[in-house]
């Protein structure tokens, strides 16, 4: 099996820490990150900034029949989530399907994202639960 | 010079089972939840690993005590669960917690007790200021086979403390350890689950390491269990811990706060640890806390901790422990063992 790890590695900063840009000069926030700011161009001033995590979910779809590697996780719920800096990412929310709705709170929590099969690495990173879940 | 804890946090996953639900599907004594002492047991989610568990206690000691994880020269994980043979968990809690890249990084395994063996590396590294902070984790996400007794136990927690020389929340006054080589309970390597000697790993393995630890440390404090606050002993269950303390002289009252068991199960790196964390959770400024843990194979680690004003003032930065226990949700014996992976599909 071909392993995917330099592709899992490059992306450890943004699936660990949510670690995207922010442009100093005009004030967006990009996740995932930019090197040049589209507004400021020449201009910009890109700095590494960590996103907090928290953010709404915009629309989300539950997941009953999935490929074999998330067979087990079924149903789950992938979501669009509005981080509460602007940028809008896809990750998904832990939480039963009759607990999600469009609008709620959410915040991150470190997870499996995947495995390479019984063998390969194994991927972690963020994924969300409901923000009325946070113990405080 | 002293040192000790800087921080600390703690997890424990939102699932739980009933031990009367496991006795249910096994068709084993209504009784055995009381002769435990054991009445549920946290499951991990399905998403969830030793690793998992580690940031997430990790993450809470870093915000409890706002430290910088770049001033962290050390971390060592304790697990007789690391999901990986061969590449350290250590690695993936640095980077998680944001650490710079110069700490050196071990994952350590002695059955219930490598979290309290990182705790005393890290003190070393500490109190010999190679280092200016270490991180000390036990997490598990610990195995029974199904039908085993260990099933009705075998749960899942993590707890991490900062060790350091400034800014202590609570002071370690001293530790001792006592080790022999006794194969109360192992696992060979590419086994699911791990196999134990039944009635073997209570008097000549429990007992007998926590009781030489423990009674070697008050010689060695030239203390006594009434000079003490709180203990904590590891809890395999709910049974060995209580008898444990009566035999050494703490009461059921210094041990209580610390008494996870009955709700939670055994968390076997994670147990002591967050016996200690929920100790610490209630503890007042110059209480004194007796802690002892018990690795099976097997040893055990005493610590003599001396809380100070600070803690007052980090508390309720992070989760409790028992925040974390009233957060519960409680799964029957099918969903548990899809969670746990114990259904080959």
């Amino acid at each position: 099996m071909t392993s995917k790890a330099p592709r899992f590695w490059r992306c450890i900063p943004q699936r660990y820490n949510l670690i995207g840009t922010h442009c100093h000069n005009c004030g967006e926030y990009y996740f995932p990150p930019r090197t040049l700011c589209p507004n400021c161009r020449r201009d910009a001033k890109i700095e590494d900034y960590k996103f907090k995590g928290t953010g709404k979910v915009v629309t989300y779809t539950t997941i009953y029949n999935a490929t074999e590697d998330f067979d087990r996780m079924t149903p789950y719920s992938l979501a669009i989530i509005q981080l509460d800096e602007g940028p809008r990412l896809t990750g998904q929310v832990v939480a039963a399907p009759e607990e999600m709705r469009i609008g709620m709170r959410v915040k991150p929590v470190f997870r499996i994202l995947g495995k390479e099969g019984e063998r390969g690495i194994i991927y972690y990173g963020t994924k969300f639960v409901p923000a009325e879940e946070e113990i405080r | 010079m002293p040192a000790g804890i800087v921080s600390y946090g703690a997890y424990i996953p939102k699932y739980r089972i009933r031990v009367d639900e496991i006795a249910r599907v096994w068709g084993d004594d209504d009784d055995i939840a009381r002769n435990l002492n054991v009445y549920e047991k946290s499951v991990p989610d399905s998403d969830e690993d030793a690793v998992t568990m580690a940031v997430e206690s990790a993450r809470n000691a870093i915000s409890r005590g706002e430290v910088d994880p770049c001033r962290i020269g050390a971390i060592y994980s304790g697990s007789e669960s690391h999901p990986y043979a061969v590449k350290p968990t250590s690695t993936i809690v640095g980077e998680a917690i944001g650490c710079s890249c110069s700490y050196t990084a071990a994952d350590f395994e002695f059955a219930c007790k490598a979290g309290t063996a990182a705790i005393q590396a890290c003190l070393g590294l500490v109190g010999s200021k190679l280092i200016d902070l270490g991180l000390a984790i036990g997490t598990d996400v610990s195995q029974g086979a199904p039908g085993d007794a260990l099933e009705y136990t075998a749960a899942a927690g993590s707890a991490a403390y900062v060790i350091g020389r400034e800014d202590l929340a609570a002071e370690i006054e001293g530790t001792v350890s006592f080790t022999t080589d006794t194969p109360d309970f192992w696992r060979r390597e590419g086994m699911p689950y791990p196999e134990h000697g039944g009635r073997f790993t209570g008097e000549p393995a429990y007992f007998k390491h926590v009781t030489s630890a423990a009674r070697g440390l008050l010689e060695k404090m030239g203390a006594r269990p009434e000079d003490y606050d709180y203990a904590v002993f590891h809890q395999p269950n709910g049974k060995f811990p209580i008898r444990v303390a009566r035999k050494l002289g703490f009461s059921k009252d210094q041990i209580a706060p610390g008494l996870m068991v009955p709700m939670i199960g055994n968390t076997y790196s994670g147990a002591a640890l967050i016996g200690l964390a929920a100790t610490l959770d209630q503890a007042r400024p110059d209480d004194r806390i007796f802690v002892t843990s018990f690795g099976s194979g097997a040893g055990s680690d005493a610590f003599s901790i001396r809380v100070t004003d600070r803690i007052d003032e980090i508390r309720d930065k992070a989760p409790s422990v028992r925040d974390y226990i009233g957060k519960a949700e409680y799964l029957d014996y099918a969903k548990y063992a899809k969670h746990k992976g114990k259904l080959r599909l």
